[in-house]
């Protein structure tokens, strides 16, 4: 668990650079954003997460400044930050598209901002140069965007970014038009520059292990409001609802009945600290292993099931097993050659994390479902 | 595949129709700007004599200078009344864009020569421009410079072209992708730099188009000097007419329609020379 000792949606460590206070936003009747409070730490790479239609483009708008809260402030560094037009705001988009000026080559969007600014000449080219090397894009200058693969303009947008020097870099699901080698690829770019050069960034996107992989803490948004703001780590093992259980990896969500510190879920039991009544716990698929002698697992809990269903998956397998409930368990487990039959599974107690029920959950969760 | 025969018989009747109607019309037309008229007969003697008449007599060219400078006018205050409006309905309209949108196109649909007698009421003497002045006792007696004057031509022609300049103004700033502009302002740019050094550069091609309909129609424009123009306001146009009807000097005319011909043939070449350097899909 992270040492932040502040409220959950505070930054986990270092000075605070970005606060969002109570920011709701609605067009019309339709409320996108519902009372968010949320802090961007300086240095820090902070990931909204969500479906779409969660609220996520609309929070880095209304940062960027081109929508405005209904309700609620943003501050930057002891300045109110909603009320300045977007020009006058330290922060820098990089857009979805990417939005890179089509009548201008490369040098000449690099230095936009710079121009736009009435910067002297000299230092302009020699800060483009500097941050077209730090792209990579160097011997692209004098290409016409239109002339570049989607790698390539990403890179410039995020050099015309940078250029300006903000104290934060807002990025609007910029890899998500790219193929998936690329992706992966530019993805380890990005984070290697954002520790190189100490720039907060706030990053939009739907995809979770693109989230898991680059932040230092992740917003999940649902239906415009915060559903949990952790560390990747955190989120990932101790999830605090059972919507986050099952946005962020996959998981199985067990409706028990806990009676005086044992939860009883089928023909299954073990120890937990929640109060008496109905419960849900999320186990992880990877927490469920085959029962082998050599495992030793703290407070384990051992049950037998048959296995419905064996699914291959390169680097591991899923398994659907049948442990007499009316819901089949799902494990992931090394690759281990084909399995039928009955067999003794185990987990250890701390891994059926306890998590509240979310509220309004079904439409959101169906469509979530379909995308597995 | 399509057969030979298909598609011959399929490309025929266009084929036919260029030829007919424009191409020998065309070479009608040059070839009688190479032949003379001598005592009312017309004779097909090959000579330059109408060329030489055209580039030595000081009236065809006065009045060349003055229908381009009425185009020019005309062009210049269609532009300065269509961009704004196309500009306004393009970005800061909202839900009024559809209506003022009709609103801009309707007259178009309402016919040239009665836009041109409404002109002709408000303008003259007894019209109703001069009859609001008088009520307000801004003038004492009718002024009679609104009709029948270069101003009232160019008046005229601008009503009856801005919706022409607006069309292809408003298009391209439609297909400007909005994201370009919040990357603008997100770079520093407020208003007035993001449309100098975003949209007007993207909107160029837009604006070539409508200057070049606003320019050339009004080039080859006849009845708004006839009808509002009078004596002072007489346009190339005017003259070819009238050489090919009462002055029965169809050599001439055509050696003028040949000129304007050239003319605004090397316009249009220029412009879409410069639309597609300014063009970036």
């Amino acid at each position: 668990m992270s040492a932040g000792a502040i409220s959950p949606q505070g930054a986990a460590s270092g000075r605070v650079l970005l606060e969002v206070r109570s920011v709701a936003k609605s067009f019309g009747a339709t409320h996108v954003l519902k009372n968010i409070s949320l802090q961007i730490a300086s240095g820090e790479f902070l990931t909204l997460l969500g479906e779409s239609g969660s609220g996520k483009t609309t929070l880095l708008r209304l940062i960027a400044g081109f929508e405005q809260p209904t309700s609620g402030e943003i501050w930057m560094s002891n300045e109110r930050l909603d009320t300045l037009p977007p020009y006058k705001r330290r922060v820098n988009t990089v857009f979805q598209n990417y939005a890179l000026f089509p009548h201008l080559n490369v040098r000449e969007n690099v230095a936009y901002g710079l121009r736009v600014k009435s910067t002297p000449k000299a230092e302009i080219a020699g800060r483009v140069e500097e941050a077209l090397r730090m792209v990579k894009m160097i011997s692209f200058a004098d290409a016409r965007p239109a002339t570049l693969s989607g790698g390539q303009q990403q890179r410039i947008a995020l050099a015309r970014a940078l250029i300006n020097r903000p104290q934060l870099l807002l990025l609007d699901e910029p890899l998500s038009a790219l193929d998936a080698n690329l992706r992966k690829q530019m993805q380890s770019e990005l984070k290697a520059l954002q520790r190189e050069i100490g720039i907060a960034f706030l990053f939009v996107t739907h995809d979770q292990d693109e989230a898991m992989a680059l932040s230092d803490r992740i917003a999940l948004l649902r239906n415009g409001a915060l559903e949990q703001v952790a560390s990747p780590r955190e989120i990932y093992s101790c999830p605090a609802t059972a919507y986050t259980a099952e946005f962020i990896g996959q998981t199985n969500l067990l409706r028990g009945e806990v009676k005086d510190g044992v939860v009883r879920w089928g023909a299954l039991q073990w120890r937990t600290s929640h109060v008496n009544g109905a419960a849900l716990f999320s186990l992880r698929p990877e927490a469920i292993r085959l029962a082998d002698a050599s495992l030793h697992l703290p407070e384990a809990v051992r049950f037998r099931g048959i296995i419905r269903q064996q699914i291959y998956g390169g680097a591991s397998e899923l398994l659907e097993i049948d442990c007499g409930s009316e819901q089949t368990l799902r494990a992931r487990i090394p690759v281990s050659g084909p399995l039928t039959g009955e067999h003794e599974f185990v987990f250890s107690c701390a891994e059926a994390v306890p998590v509240t029920e979310s509220p309004a959950a079904h439409g959101s969760r169906a469509t979530h479902r379909e995308r597995r | 595949m399509y057969s030979r025969a298909y598609k011959a018989a399929i490309s025929a009747p266009p084929l036919l129709w260029i030829c007919l109607f424009l191409l020998l019309p065309y070479a009608l037309m040059f070839a009688h700007s190479f032949w003379l008229v001598r005592d009312g007969s017309l004779i097909h003697h090959w000579n330059l004599q109408n060329y030489r008449a055209l580039f030595t007599n000081p009236l065809y060219f006065e009045v060349f200078l003055r229908t381009a400078r009425i185009a020019a006018s005309v062009t210049l205050c269609s532009l300065l009344l269509g961009y704004p409006l196309a500009y306004y309905l393009s970005f800061h309209a909202g839900p009024r864009k559809e209506l003022l949108y009709q609103l801009v196109i309707v007259p178009l649909w309402v016919s040239y020569l009665v836009r041109g007698y409404a002109w002709k009421t408000i303008l003259g003497s007894d019209g109703v421009l001069n009859g609001f002045l008088q009520y307000l006792h801004v003038t004492r007696e009718p002024v009679s410079f609104f009709l029948y004057s270069p101003f009232a031509v160019v008046l005229m022609l601008t009503h009856i072209y801005t919706p022409f300049v607006f069309l292809p103004i408003y298009a391209a700033l439609e297909h400007i992708p909005r994201p370009l502009v919040e990357a603008s302002q997100d770079l520093g740019a407020d208003r007035r730099a993001t449309f100098l050094r975003v949209i007007l550069p993207l909107s160029i091609p837009g604006l070539l188009a409508g200057a070049t309909f606003a320019f050339v129609l009004s080039l080859g424009d006849f009845l708004a000097p006839l009808l509002v123009g009078g004596p002072s306001a007489t346009m190339i146009a005017n003259i070819v007419q009238s050489l090919f009807g009462a002055a029965y000097d169809w050599p001439l005319g055509a050696a003028i329609s040949v000129c304007i011909l050239l003319i605004t043939v090397s316009l249009l070449f220029a412009t879409e020379r410069l639309e597609k350097r300014w063009s970036f899909k």
